[in-house]
C-alpha cells in the first residue's frame, strides 16, 4: 500500500464519517455544521483527482455558500424541528430503506469497478484544439467554447431562479430590501472583519477570474469568492442589501447573459454559428463574456443568500436593535 | 485499487447515504441536505470518470491529467445546485413562516366555514 492510497483512504473514511454524521445528527444546525465541513473535505478529494477548478468551486459554493444557506435556514426552523423528529418512520420501515439503499450504493459501486479501460474521453480533442481559442486553461475552453451552450444556459437559468426566490415575498414587502441576512449584533468582531477582509478578497476574486484563462479559476470561482465579500459586508451590517426594485442592480443582473448572447448571435455573422468565434478575436470575446458574467454571477449569488425582500418595517427594527 | 477506484466507491456510498436521508429524514431541511449529499456523489462519480479520461493524455505525454469536459460540466452543476438549493430553502423558510411547520405533511383539511357565510 503505496503512502498515496493511505491518505486517499483517510480521506475517504473522513468524508464518509461527516456524512453519515449529516444524515444522523439529531439538529438539522449540526449537521448543517457537518455539512460545511464535508465541503471542504471534497475540496481536498478533488485535488486528488486533478480537478482544482471543481476544487475551488466546491470550496467556494459548495462549502461556503451553500453552507451559510444551510446554516441560516436550520437557524430560522429550529423551532420546528423537536415536532418534526416525532414524525420519523419506524425502525422496520427504516432498515427496509438503508437495505434498498444500500442495494443501489452496491451497483453503482459495481459501476465504478466495471468501467471500461481504457476510458473513453474528449481529453485529447480538447487538448488539439485549445489554441484556436488562445486560452490555456482546457476547462474554461470547455465552457467558453466547446460547450458554451451549457453555460449560457446555466448563466441565464440564475436569474429566473432569483426571481423565483424574490416571488416568495408577501405582497406588501415587494419592492423593498432582502430580509435573510440580518445584520449580526453590534460588538462582535465582524464588522471589523468585513473592513479587513474584502479587500484582500476582491483582490482573489479578481485574480481568479484573470487567471482563469490559462490557470485554475474562473467566472464561477471568482464570482463566488466576490459574492461571499459582499455578503459578508451585509452580514456585518456595514452596508444594506439593494433593494430588489433597483434598475441598476437589475441591469448588472442580466448583463452577464446578454452580453454572452449578444456575442454569440454576432458569431453567426461573423464565424457562421450562434455561439462561435472569429478565431482572430476569440480570445478578448471570451473575456468579455467572462467578464460581464463575473458581475451577473456574483449579483445572483449574493441576493439568491439575501433571500426575498422583507416587510420594512422589520427590516428598520432589525437595524435599531443592532445599533 | 487506486485512489481513483476508492473515491468511485466512496462516491457510490455517498448517493446511497442521501438517499435514505431524503427518504427517512422527516425534516424538510434535512431532505434538502441529503439531497445536497446525494448531488455530491453524483459529481464524485463524474470527477472519477474525468480522472480516468484524463489517462490518455498521460499516454500522450501533455502534462496535467483530468478529461476538462465533465469536469467543466461539474462545475455548471455545482452552480445550478446551489441555485436550486436556494430555491428550496426559501420556500421551506416561507412555508413555516406562513403556517408554522418545517415540514412536506400534507395539509390538515381546513376549519369548516361558518354556516351563515357559505356561498350559494
Amino acid at each position: 500500500m503505496t503512502s498515496a492510497l493511505v491518505v486517499d483512504t483517510a480521506l475517504v473514511l473522513l468524508v464518509l464519517g461527516l456524512a453519515l454524521w449529516i444524515t444522523a445528527a439529531r439538529a438539522a444546525y449540526g449537521a448543517a455544521v457537518g455539512f460545511v465541513a464535508y465541503g471542504l473535505l471534497l475540496t481536498i478529494v478533488w485535488v486528488r483527482l486533478a480537478a482544482v477548478d471543481v476544487a475551488m468551486t466546491e470550496a467556494a459554493l459548495g462549502s461556503g455558500l451553500t453552507g451559510l444557506l444551510l446554516l441560516g435556514a436550520a437557524a430560522r426552523l429550529a423551532p420546528y424541528e423537536a415536532a418534526e423528529y416525532q414524525r420519523r418512520p419506524g425502525l422496520g420501515l427504516r432498515v427496509l430503506v438503508g437495505v434498498l439503499c444500500a442495494a443501489l450504493a452496491a451497483g453503482l459501486a459495481a459501476v465504478v469497478l466495471l468501467l471500461p479501460d481504457p476510458a473513453p474521453s474528449q481529453a485529447l480533442a480538447v487538448a488539439a484544439h485549445l489554441p484556436a481559442t488562445g486560452l490555456g486553461n482546457p476547462v474554461t475552453g470547455v465552457l467558453m467554447a466547446y460547450r458554451a451552450v451549457d453555460t449560457l444556459l446555466e448563466s441565464v437559468v440564475l436569474v429566473p431562479a432569483l426571481i423565483g426566490v424574490w416571488s416568495l415575498s408577501t405582497e406588501m414587502a415587494w419592492g423593498g430590501r432582502p430580509g435573510f441576512l440580518t445584520p449580526w449584533r453590534s460588538g462582535s468582531a465582524l464588522p471589523l472583519l468585513a473592513r479587513v477582509l474584502p479587500p484582500f478578497g476582491i483582490l482573489v476574486g479578481i485574480h481568479l477570474v484573470w487567471a482563469g484563462a490559462d490557470d485554475p479559476g474562473g467566472k464561477f470561482q471568482g464570482a463566488a469568492v466576490l459574492a461571499a465579500m459582499w455578503i459578508l459586508v451585509m452580514v456585518a451590517g456595514l452596508r444594506e442589501p439593494p433593494r430588489v426594485s433597483d434598475r441598476l442592480m437589475r441591469f448588472l443582473l442580466v448583463i452577464g447573459p446578454l452580453c454572452f448572447i449578444g456575442i454569440g448571435a454576432a458569431g453567426i455573422r461573423l464565424a457562421g454559428a450562434f455561439l462561435a468565434y472569429p478565431e482572430a478575436y476569440a480570445k478578448p470575446l471570451i473575456l468579455a463574456i467572462e467578464v460581464g458574467l463575473t458581475i451577473s454571477v456574483t449579483a445572483v449569488l449574493g441576493l439568491l443568500l439575501a433571500g426575498p425582500p422583507a416587510p420594512e418595517p422589520q427590516y428598520q427594527r432589525q437595524s435599531r436593535r443592532r445599533s | 485499487m487506486s485512489g481513483t477506484t476508492l473515491f468511485g466507491l466512496c462516491a457510490a456510498a455517498l448517493v446511497g447515504l442521501g438517499l435514505y436521508g431524503l427518504i427517512c429524514q422527516p425534516g424538510a431541511l434535512r431532505k434538502i441536505l441529503a439531497f445536497n449529499l446525494i448531488g455530491s456523489g453524483v459529481f464524485l462519480l463524474f470527477g472519477v470518470i474525468a480522472q480516468r479520461g484524463g489517462g490518455v493524455l498521460a499516454l500522450a505525454g501533455t502534462g496535467r491529467d483530468g478529461d476538462p469536459v465533465p469536469q467543466a460540466l461539474v462545475i455548471t452543476g455545482l452552480v445550478v445546485a446551489f441555485a436550486a438549493t436556494a430555491i428550496a430553502v426559501t420556500l421551506l423558510v416561507r412555508l413555516a413562516e406562513t403556517s408554522a411547520r418545517g415540514t412536506l405533511e400534507g395539509d390538515e383539511p381546513p376549519p369548516p366555514a361558518p354556516s351563515g357565510e357559505r356561498r350559494p
